[in-house]
């Protein structure tokens, strides 16, 4: 049976009830929405690309703690990173919350995020934890369309 | 922790049926439905999401069952046994909606996939012949998206204007300013019988009254009506009135569009095929008799058969008991659910059916159906097909706990522990 604690860590309440980078961002060259049709979850991903580097990163938007939580776990964890950086860091999120990561693999790379494991015990909620990273995949991209989940 | 006493199951009585002297043992009913025995997560299950489909009775599945063991042919082609056996137990399906509803004639039952088959039936056919550039279809601030969109289609294709008669900030219709949308170019009027996400009975019947002074058809959508309260589209003098099978303890993909037959005769058919004409040749077809114009293809013959048992068995129980067994089920979950610090009600109609919305502080409604399942308790969390409804609200989602005949005291119990258990989490 699925771990609530597993799911609801404190890291990740903490992040939902106090986000951090939660604002517009004036200085964004490239930014793209994630909506999630079904519950509604909308954020804004803002982005200041200087080349590859990712100078500066924020959010705001709406949506259910594992996916504020995400959002604003994310911000820190590209801040500063390249876009290749950033891209890894999503493709190693994604294997994590969809259960493909071995337990015992290397998880280093994922610092913090690594709080979101029990995700994949809760398959209807994978979408929450990655709404923000598809968003930001499309800021990185240059996108201008909503990206959405379905 | 509620301070209601708690009651052993099968200790509910209703004071209503007391006084009538009739007893509605909802241990009894329980046991009619296989699904209810199961555990989740390590709980006896705990179903509160009947506002998006209901369980089914043993007496249900036994007749779906039965069709195919014994039963399944093509109806109303065949001159062999099981064909004709087939037909019978289709057409006596259409009587029982017919009595279920108390329609007129059986021939204004149509047989559709369900209420959003037949609103975009009446949309299609209705509606493309009678709404033209510049008219308008009048519906309320608090439809389901499948009695929005299909108008929204419509009055694209014609250059029509869809209106909206506001609500409360209690989710009730208000009728004044729906009178005042009323007018010259008003070609239809659709709205809800009952709100499934603020659980609102609608005054469906001063509605047509307001309507009919002014010779507009209405269409009702009982979709969330006729699980909870009698309908009798006479006395009512809806124009057309729908619902949905699964909602009503019946199979998913058969549903009910009922027309007055002058409406439904006067339309074209909605869909061309088999069993909906009377004559075909490549120069002119001529069409079916009512309701078989509107029945093109093989219809779900195990749907409709399906169906007239679920609403033989809802006749067993009889309406107004399990309309009474309901009421007292939501009065008793509105009394603790809102006691519990941090509730804030969505949809607090004076006359209300099935359906408790809510928030808690700030949590999200998705986190809340997230740990009460892992408590057993199925619950629906998001806009409910009803994005308007939320926006009317100011608000993204609501948590709904939604009842049916066969829940509990005792469930409604486990609910708001449940809902304990979310402050916990999120303390």
């Amino acid at each position: 049976m699925p771990d609530l604690r597993e799911l609801y860590q404190e890291v990740i309440l903490e992040h939902s009830k106090a986000p951090r980078n939660y604002r517009e961002l004036a200085t964004a060259n490239h930014r793209a929405e994630g909506y999630n049709p079904l519950c509604g979850d909308h954020f804004t991903v803002y982005l200041d690309l200087e080349g590859d580097w990712i100078r500066d990163i924020s959010f705001q938007g709406s949506g259910c703690a594992i996916s504020q939580a995400s959002a604003s776990l994310m911000t820190q964890s590209v801040k500063g990173k390249t876009r290749e950086d950033a891209a890894r860091l999503f493709d190693q999120f994604h294997k994590l919350v969809t259960g493909q990561s071995p337990a015992n693999g290397n998880r280093a790379e994922l610092g913090k995020l690594a709080v979101f494991s029990g995700v994949s015990e809760f398959p209807v909620r994978i979408k929450c934890a990655t709404l923000a990273w598809h968003a930001l995949h499309a800021a990185m991209q240059g996108k201008q369309e909503t990206v959405s989940t379905e | 922790m509620t301070t209601a006493a708690k009651r052993l199951p099968g200790e509910f009585r209703s004071p209503q049926l007391r006084d009538a002297g009739v007893e509605f043992d909802v241990d009894k009913v329980r046991s009619d439905f296989p699904i209810l025995r199961q555990r989740v997560h390590g709980r006896p299950l705990v179903y509160l999401d009947n506002a998006a489909t209901s369980q089914k009775p043993q007496v249900v599945i036994d007749a779906i069952g039965r069709y195919y063991e014994r039963d399944n042919a093509n109806i109303h082609r065949g001159v062999h046994f099981l064909s004709e056996h087939a037909t019978e137990e289709f057409e006596g399906a259409r009587r029982k909606m017919q009595s279920f509803l108390n329609a007129a004639d059986a021939s204004e039952i149509v047989f559709v996939r369900g209420a959003t088959e037949a609103i975009n039936l009446v949309a299609q056919t209705y509606g493309r012949s009678n709404v033209h550039a510049g008219d308008e279809v009048l519906i309320t601030a608090m439809e389901h998206h499948s009695n929005i969109v299909p108008w929204q289609i419509l009055c694209e294709e014609k250059g029509a204007r869809l209106r909206v008669a506001p609500i409360s900030d209690s989710g009730e219709l208000l009728l004044t300013d729906f009178a005042n949308l009323l007018g010259p170019r008003t070609k239809i009027v659709a709205v809800t019988h009952v709100s499934n996400a603020l659980g609102t009975i609608t005054p469906v019947q001063r509605v047509i009254e307001m309507a009919h002074r002014r010779h507009i058809p209405v269409l009702v959508d009982g979709a969330q009506a006729v699980p909870h309260l009698n309908v009798d589209v006479q006395a009512l003098d809806c124009d057309f009135y729908v619902f949905s099978g699964h909602k009503v303890y019946g199979p998913t993909g058969i549903g009910v569009l009922y027309g007055k037959s002058a409406l439904l005769d006067a339309m074209p058919p909605y869909q061309g095929g088999g069993d909906m004409i009377s004559s075909v040749t490549f120069e002119k077809t001529t069409y079916n008799k009512l309701p078989y114009k509107f029945e093109a293809g093989t219809p779900h013959v195990a749907g409709a058969i399906g169906l007239g048992a679920a609403i033989e068995y809802v006749n067993g129980l009889g309406m107004d008991n399990i309309a009474a067994h309901e009421h007292e089920l939501l009065a008793y979950a509105t009394e603790t659910v809102s006691a519990i610090p941090g509730i804030r009600l969505i949809g607090t109609a004076k006359e209300k059916a099935g359906v408790l919305s809510f928030l808690l502080d700030s949590i999200h409604p998705h986190d809340i159906g997230t740990i009460l399942d892992q408590e057993g308790i199925a619950i629906r969390t998001g806009h409910h097909c009803a994005q308007p409804v939320m926006q009317r609200f100011g608000i993204a989602a609501t948590a709904r706990a939604s009842f049916a005949l066969y829940n509990t005291r005792e469930e409604v119990d486990a609910l708001v522990e449940g809902i304990q258990k979310v402050r916990e989490v999120f303390a």
